[in-house]
C-alpha cells in the first residue's frame, strides 16, 4: 500500500474510533447509572489519538529509516570494479535505483509480470531497451551486477512497504481497540487530550529547536573539513579574496567581512533615522485614517522582491551616483558601489525599523503622555523624553532585525555593489559581501570536495556566529536597560 | 418684572462672585465627544486656598470637568469644549495663552500613578528641566528635595534617588506624581481620583498631603468616596448626568443639601 492510503485508512481508522469511542462512553455511563468524568467527545477523542497519533509517527520513522537500511544492503552488492573511472558509488547507486523503478514501470504498463525478471525476458542486456519502452531513459548499458543489485533493491522495497502496512495498520488497530476497551465513565479523558495537546505543542518548538542544531552542525560539519585542507589563520587573518578553480587559492574572508559591514553600516545609517521618523508621526502625530493609509503603504517596500530592488540599484541609483556624485568628484568611475547597495538595501529595510518601531511606540500607555502633558510638556518633548527611553529597548530590537536582515542580503549586493572583494574605504568603490561569494563558489558544476567550495560553509558559519553576536548584544543591552528603568 | 429680578439677580451673583477670591472660574462651559454630549452649561468656581471636591455617580462629568481646566481634553480626538474658563481673571483659551504654559500653572494627578519609566529624581526634575526652572544642578537638586519634601516622600526615598520610580509601592508612586506635579510650582493642582488605586494607609497618607498643600495651591479633587470629600474638602460640588446639581460648603453638603440627588448620593441611595 502507498504512503498516502496508509495514512488515509489511518485517518479512517481514527474517525471510527471517535465514533464509536463516545457511543461507548455513552452507553457505559447509562449502564452503570454513573455520570461520566468528561464530556462525551473526549472519550472519542482518546480513541481516536491512540489510533492515529502512534501509528503516524510509527510511519513517519519507519520512513526515514527503511531507505537507509535498504541501501546499505544494496551497497554491499555493488564489487568497486564496476565504479567507472573517476565516478563514485553514489551514482552507480543512484542508477540502482532508477532502474529498479523503470522495472515497476515495465511490470505495470507491459503484458510482462515478475517471472519475466527471472526467466531472461528482462536482464541486464536487454533492461535499457525494455526500459526505454516505458519513457525511462539510462546513461549507459548495465552491467550484471547493477542488474542484480536493482532486483535486490526493488525486493526489499517491496517486502519493507508490506512490513510497514501491516505494522502501522496493526498499531493502530491494536491502540484503537485497547483505548476502546479501557473506556469507563471514570476514566479522565480530558485530561488524555490535553496531555496530547502538550505533547503536540513540545513537540513543534523541538523540531524548530533540532532544525537550528541541525543547520549549525552541518555547517559546523563543513567547516571543520574546510579547515582540515585550507588554514583557518589565512582564513581569518589574510586581506586577499581570490579563489582558484585550479588551486592554490587566497581565501581570506576580511574583504569579503569589510563589504558586508560597511554595506549594512550605510543601508542602517539611511534605515533607522527615517525609519524612526516615520514610527514617531506614524504613531503620536498622524490621524487615524491617514495612519490607516500610510502604514500599509510603507510596509509594501517590505514586500517588493529583493531583485527588484536590485534592478533599481543596477539602472537608476547607481548611474546617478556615479554620474552626478563620484566622477564629478572624482571619487571612482563604477556604477556599482557600496554607496549604491546600502542606499538601496537601507531603504528596502525601513519598513522593518518603522512598522515594528511604530508598533512598539504605540505600546508605551497613554498614562505616559497624559503624565508629561500634564506638566506642560510639548508633543516633541514628550516623545524625546518620555516615549522613546520608555520604547527603548524594542526599538533596539526591530534595529537588529533590519541589521541582520542587511547583512543576510544578497541580491541587491550583487547587482548594486558588484562582486569584487575589497578592502577600501571609498564608498564609491565596488565591494562584495560574504553572502554573495558563498553563492558563487557554490553555483556551477561543483563537488563538495574543494577548499574553493567548501570556503562557502565557512564563511556562512561566520556570518551566523556574527548574527548570533549582534543578538546577544541586543538582550545584553535591552536587560541592562530594564534593570535600570522598570 | 420677571426679567427684571432675573437680571437683579445675575448682578447680585456677579457681585457675590467678585467677592469671593476664585483662582479659576467656569461659566456655561459644555462639552462634546463627538455627537455625544458629556457636560452641560456648567458654572462652577474654584477658589483659593481652597479643597473643592467633585463628587457624582460615575459617568456624570466630573473627570470631564476636570480635564477642562488644564485642557487635557485637547488631546482627546472629537472633543470640543465651549464656555468660558478663567484663571486669575484671562481666558484660558484665549490664543494669546499657551497651552503648554497654562498645564505648568494647573498641574494634574491622574487616578493610576503614572510616574515616568525614569529615576524618582527625573520623575521629579522632569518638569523643571523642560520649563528650565533651573540654574544650575544644585538648584534642581533644591527643587528636587524640597518638592520631594513636600509630597511627604523626601524621607522614605532621598537614600535611593537614583532607582527606578516604578519600583516604588502604590502610595509612593502616587506621591511621586504629586511631587511631580509639585515641581513645576502650579498655581492649580487637578487630582482625578488620586486614591482610587491605593490601599487605606496610603490613602490616609494622600489625604494628610492634601491637607497640607492647601495652603500653598487651590486643588480640584474628583473622587468617589464621600468620607473623603467629606473629610479633606471644604467645596462640594455634586454632578448628574453631566449636569452640576449644586456647589455648597462641604459641612453643608453633607448634612443638609438644597436638592433631593445630592442627598440620595451621598445616603448611597444610587450611584
Amino acid at each position: 500500500m502507498s504512503v498516502g492510503s496508509i495514512v488515509l485508512v489511518v485517518v479512517a481508522l481514527a474517525a471510527v474510533g471517535y465514533i464509536l469511542g463516545r457511543r461507548r462512553a455513552l452507553s457505559t455511563s447509562t449502564a452503570t447509572a454513573t455520570r461520566l468524568h468528561s464530556l462525551p467527545g473526549y472519550y472519542g477523542q482518546t480513541v481516536a489519538l491512540f489510533v492515529a497519533v502512534p501509528a503516524l509517527l510509527l510511519l513517519m520513522a519507519w520512513l526515514f529509516v527503511q531507505p537507509v537500511l535498504i541501501e546499505s544492503r544494496v551497497n554491499g552488492m555493488i564489487p568497486d570494479s564496476i565504479i567507472p573511472e573517476g565516478g563514485a558509488r553514489s551514482l552507480v547507486m543512484a542508477d540502482v535505483r532508477q532502474i529498479a523503478a523503470g522495472l515497476d514501470a515495465v511490470l505495470s504498463q507491459t503484458e510482462l509480470t515478475e517471472e519475466a525478471l527471472d526467466d531472461g525476458r528482462v536482464d541486464s542486456s536487454n533492461v535499457r531497451k525494455r526500459l526505454a519502452e516505458v519513457g525511462v531513459a539510462l546513461g549507459g548499458n548495465v552491467p550484471a551486477e547493477v542488474f542484480e543489485a536493482a532486483k535486490a533493491y526493488r525486493r526489499s522495497a517491496d517486502i519493507g512497504n508490506l512490513a510497514v502496512t501491516v505494522a502501522v495498520l496493526g498499531v493502530a488497530l491494536t491502540l484503537g481497540i485497547w483505548s476502546l476497551r479501557s473506556i469507563h465513565p471514570k476514566m479522565r479523558a480530558r485530561n488524555v487530550s490535553e496531555n496530547f495537546v502538550k505533547a503536540l505543542l513540545i513537540g513543534s518548538s523541538t523540531i524548530a529547536i533540532l532544525t537550528t542544531a541541525g543547520i549549525v552542525a552541518s555547517l559546523v560539519f563543513e567547516t571543520i573539513n574546510f579547515f582540515r585542507m585550507y588554514p583557518a589563520s589565512e582564513f581569518f587573518f589574510s586581506t586577499v579574496w581570490n579563489p582558484q578553480f585550479r588551486g592554490g587559492s587566497e581565501l581570506g574572508i576580511l574583504p569579503l567581512l569589510w563589504g558586508t559591514l560597511y554595506i549594512s553600516l550605510v543601508a542602517l545609517l539611511v534605515a533607522v533615522p527615517i525609519g524612526l521618523l516615520i514610527a514617531i508621526y506614524l504613531a503620536d502625530y498622524a490621524g487615524p485614517s491617514l495612519r490607516s493609509f500610510a502604514k500599509p503603504a510603507i510596509e509594501i517596500l517590505a514586500g517588493i522582491p529583493t531583485i527588484v530592488y536590485g534592478l533599481f540599484a543596477l539602472i537608476t541609483v547607481g548611474p546617478f551616483l556615479r554620474d552626478w556624485i563620484a566622477q564629478p568628484l572624482g571619487l571612482g568611475n563604477s556604477s556599482s558601489s557600496v554607496l549604491t547597495a546600502g542606499l538601496v538595501m537601507g531603504v528596502m529595510i525601513i519598513p522593518f525599523v518603522s512598522s515594528l518601531s511604530d508598533d512598539i511606540i504605540n505600546a508605551v500607555p497613554q498614562a505616559m503622555r497624559d503624565g508629561s502633558y500634564a506638566l506642560g510638556a510639548t508633543q516633541s518633548e514628550t516623545i524625546r523624553r518620555v516615549i522613546l527611553p520608555a520604547a527603548l529597548p524594542g526599538i533596539v530590537g526591530a534595529i537588529l532585525l533590519a541589521a541582520s536582515r542587511a547583512i543576510g542580503e544578497t541580491m541587491i549586493v550583487v547587482l548594486g555593489a558588484g562582486a569584487a572583494a575589497k578592502l577600501d574605504l571609498n564608498p564609491f568603490e565596488a565591494m562584495t559581501t560574504v553572502t554573495v561569494k558563498i553563492v558563487s563558489q557554490l553555483t556551477g558544476d561543483t563537488e563538495f570536495a574543494s577548499p574553493e567550495t567548501l570556503v562557502a560553509f565557512a564563511l556562512g558559519l561566520t556570518l551566523f556566529v556574527l548574527t548570533l553576536g549582534l543578538n546577544v548584544l541586543a538582550l545584553y543591552v535591552v536587560r541592562k536597560y530594564r534593570e535600570q528603568y522598570e | 418684572m420677571n426679567v427684571l429680578s432675573d437680571a437683579a439677580a445675575e448682578k447680585a451673583l456677579v457681585k457675590k462672585m467678585n467677592e469671593i477670591d476664585y483662582k479659576m472660574i467656569g461659566q456655561d462651559v459644555s462639552v462634546y465627544y463627538g455627537d455625544k454630549r458629556a457636560l452641560f452649561d456648567v458654572n462652577l468656581g474654584v477658589r483659593n486656598n481652597t479643597v473643592t471636591a467633585l463628587i457624582g455617580p460615575s459617568g456624570c462629568g466630573k473627570s470631564t470637568f476636570l480635564r477642562c481646566l488644564n485642557r487635557m481634553n485637547d488631546t482627546i480626538q472629537n472633543a470640543r469644549v465651549t464656555g468660558r474658563i478663567t484663571l486669575d481673571g484671562e481666558d484660558i483659551h484665549d490664543p494669546s495663552i499657551d497651552v503648554v504654559e497654562l498645564r505648568a500653572r494647573v498641574g494634574m494627578v491622574f487616578q493610576k500613578p503614572n510616574p515616568f519609566p525614569k529615576s524618582i529624581y527625573e520623575n521629579v526634575a522632569y518638569g523643571p528641566r523642560i520649563h528650565g526652572l533651573a540654574h544650575s544642578k544644585a538648584d534642581l537638586d533644591q527643587i528636587v528635595e524640597s518638592s520631594l519634601q513636600r509630597a511627604g516622600l523626601w524621607n522614605e526615598v532621598k537614600d535611593r534617588l537614583n532607582e527606578a520610580g516604578t519600583g516604588l509601592s502604590g502610595g509612593q508612586q502616587q506621591r511621586l506624581c504629586i511631587a511631580r506635579a509639585v515641581a513645576v510650582s502650579p498655581e492649580v493642582i487637578l487630582m482625578d481620583e488620586p486614591c482610587s488605586a491605593l490601599d487605606p494607609i496610603a490613602t490616609a497618607r494622600v489625604e494628610e498631603l492634601i491637607h497640607e498643600l492647601r495652603t500653598n495651591y487651590s486643588i480640584v479633587i474628583v473622587t468617589h468616596s464621600m468620607q473623603q470629600a467629606a473629610r479633606v474638602s471644604q467645596r462640594t460640588a455634586m454632578f448628574h448626568l453631566g449636569h452640576l446639581v449644586e456647589e455648597d460648603d462641604t459641612d453643608k453638603m453633607f448634612t443638609n443639601p438644597n436638592d433631593q440627588r445630592t442627598q440620595d448620593y451621598i445616603m448611597g441611595r444610587f450611584g
